[in-house]
């Protein structure tokens, strides 16, 4: 098993770190999944940690310039490590203004991942700084447990509002009442509602949009027929969602993107369970290869 | 119109409506009496005063005339309820309380009447939001009987003044004494902390001395953790007035200019406290 990667460009460093910083935000423990072209981020629905899930997919070519890595065996060329995801962003925290960052995996008392930052030095002799962060192999037996959600049979599908303005009225509403009913239909409404006994709040949000989904014909069996007033409903922890609207860093800058959209599918009631898409497309920086985007999928389980 | 999407039903009636453009102004002078979270509304076709109360002794109103407001009608001659006011206070920053340059939520409020709910239609950037705060049965206020006929003295000083020296406070006091004076020294604000007194004096030809009528020497103690709440006044405020009566109780008004320019006023109340003429005797 090897891992050793290098991020020469500052652009795609800051843009790494903000995707570290945003996972850190959202799980305190993590997967990191290693392919031959890819990253992945990943939390698991469980119980302990409150029926947040998390799917992080990265392309290794639009961050790294050197990526070499050697999984357990040729057949099976991946790693998966369990991975405390604020470390590496600490970690990334002192590379703000690095010339290089590598990346790599190794064996110093325990297996660690090693992020070496050479930061810029008015001397001829570089400052090197190591950060060595304890990671655990996940053995191969257990790789089944972390597999791609997919996109789960949805009653309505429709784009998020600008997330500031969501963020605000979503930090208010968690001061009033500790659950959130998201109400969205397919005519691009959105309403967030809350109701205690001081106070009832709903805040109506329109002309969102609803991302196509035709060519997905398989997923959208509860959505197609469907009338395009009627609301679906999702009750959910103000809290969870609040912790995803906080933590996201993946910031829309104008020079990294050129769209940034967050899709939330508001799942029927059997699946309690309400879906954040986030997609980032980045535009083709001299160091990429191409326009990429990042897609986050956060799963919040609706309380019951 | 933006809050045409959210009309009030025809067929309702209402005892209380306002319409406020920028949410804000309103928004910042209640925030300057949230000490505690009940207040008490009075409107009147003046505007609306919210009271808040603290321990019996202490009394806060924030004054919202009706020049304020872009529509205000009271179709009662006085309209009184009780609301908590960090509910309203979320509601009215539901879209956030720094807005962006350029930006301001709008601002419809209506009341039924006794038993109905406070109304508030909130709308920024073609989002609106409707929030109907419950309101409680009014608790009756404390009546100071602060007279201005009765003020034995009476300084008007730039806010800046006040908010460095309450900046300052040695908050390990537990009072705050307060000497007004024809004599020297003037003005003088006194603690008595775990440290020692300390003792501020403000001359009477200060440049931030804006009126001294002081007729005879008045010495009283307040008790700190109860003049801390007017700091939040103080710091929005441009001119603060500090009157004292025979009785000793204190009257601070704050002058406090908006963005727009237009002028309220916020005012606390407060008892001296009981003991300082035994201990001082």
């Amino acid at each position: 098993m090897r891992f050793r990667a290098k991020i020469v460009d500052l652009a795609c460093l800051n843009h790494f770190s903000r995707v570290v910083n945003t996972v850190a935000r959202l799980a305190k423990t993590c997967t990191l999944r290693l392919t031959a072209d890819k990253l992945y981020f990943i939390l698991s629905d469980k119980v302990a940690n409150g029926g947040v899930s998390v799917w992080c997919e990265l392309c290794q070519g639009n961050f790294f310039d050197e990526f070499q890595m050697e999984g357990v065996a040729a057949e099976h060329n991946e790693i998966y490590l369990e991975l405390v995801p604020e470390n590496l962003s600490r970690a990334l925290k002192t590379a703000q203004n690095a010339k290089t960052v590598k990346i790599k995996l190794t064996n110093k008392h325990c297996p660690c991942l090693t992020v070496a930052v050479e930061l810029p030095s008015l001397s001829s002799s570089s400052r090197i700084v190591t950060h060595d962060i304890p990671v655990g192999v996940i053995p191969r037996r257990l790789w089944n447990d972390f597999r791609e959600p997919g996109v789960p049979d949805f009653d309505v599908s429709i784009y998020l509002p600008v997330l500031k303005t969501m963020k605000s009225v979503v930090e208010r509403m968690k001061n009033l009442s500790n659950c959130i009913v998201i109400e969205a239909n397919l005519s691009g409404e959105m309403n967030l509602k809350i109701e205690t006994d001081l106070v009832s709040v709903t805040t109506h949000f329109k002309d969102l949009g609803n991302p196509p989904w035709a060519s997905d014909d398989e997923c959208q069996s509860s959505a197609q027929g469907r009338d395009l007033e009627s609301m679906a409903e999702a009750r959910i922890d103000i809290k969870k969602l609040l912790q995803l609207l906080a933590g996201q860093q993946v910031n829309p800058t104008k020079a990294l993107c050129n769209s940034w959209t967050a899709q939330l599918c508001c799942m029927n009631v059997k699946c309690f369970a309400v879906q954040i898409i986030y997609r980032t497309c980045l535009e083709p920086l001299s160091r990429m290869k191409g326009a990429s985007q990042v897609v986050v999928y956060v799963t919040i389980r609706t309380g019951v | 119109m933006p809050l045409s999407t959210q009309p009030p039903a025809s067929g309702e009636r209402y005892v209380l409506t306002a319409s406020l453009d920028n949410a804000r102004h309103l928004s910042s002078l209640l925030r300057a009496v949230h000490f505690q979270d009940h207040a008490t509304c009075f409107a009147t076709a003046n505007g609306i005063k919210v009271t808040v109360e603290d321990a019996k002794c202490l009394q806060a109103n924030a004054f919202i005339q009706a020049e304020i407001f872009q529509e205000f009608a009271v179709q009662e001659e006085s309209v009184m309820f009780r609301i908590n006011l960090a509910v309203l206070l979320d509601c009215l920053t539901i879209f956030g309380s720094s807005s962006l340059p350029g930006t301001s939520t709008a601002l419809r409020m209506c009341y039924r009447g006794y038993g109905y709910p406070l109304m508030l239609f909130l709308e920024e950037g073609g989002v609106v939001t409707v929030c109907k705060i419950n309101t409680q049965e009014p608790e009756e206020l404390l009546d100071f009987d602060f007279c201005s006929t009765n003020v034995v003295n009476k300084i008007i000083l730039q806010s800046e003044g006040l908010r460095e020296a309450f900046a300052e406070l040695d908050m390990t006091s537990e009072v705050l004494q307060i000497t007004m004076s024809p004599n020297k020294p003037y003005f003088r604000l006194s603690t008595f902390g775990n440290a020692g007194s300390a003792h501020l004096d403000y001359p009477r030809d200060s440049d931030l001395m804006e009126a001294f009528h002081c007729n005879q020497t008045q010495t009283n103690r307040y008790k700190i953790s109860l003049l801390k709440p007017s700091t939040k006044a103080l710091a929005l405020s441009c001119k603060v007035s500090i009157r004292t009566d025979t009785r000793g109780f204190l009257s601070l008004q704050y002058m406090i200019r908006n963005e727009d320019g237009q002028i309220c006023f916020v005012e606390y109340y407060c008892c001296p406290d009981e003991d300082v003429t035994e201990a001082d005797l």
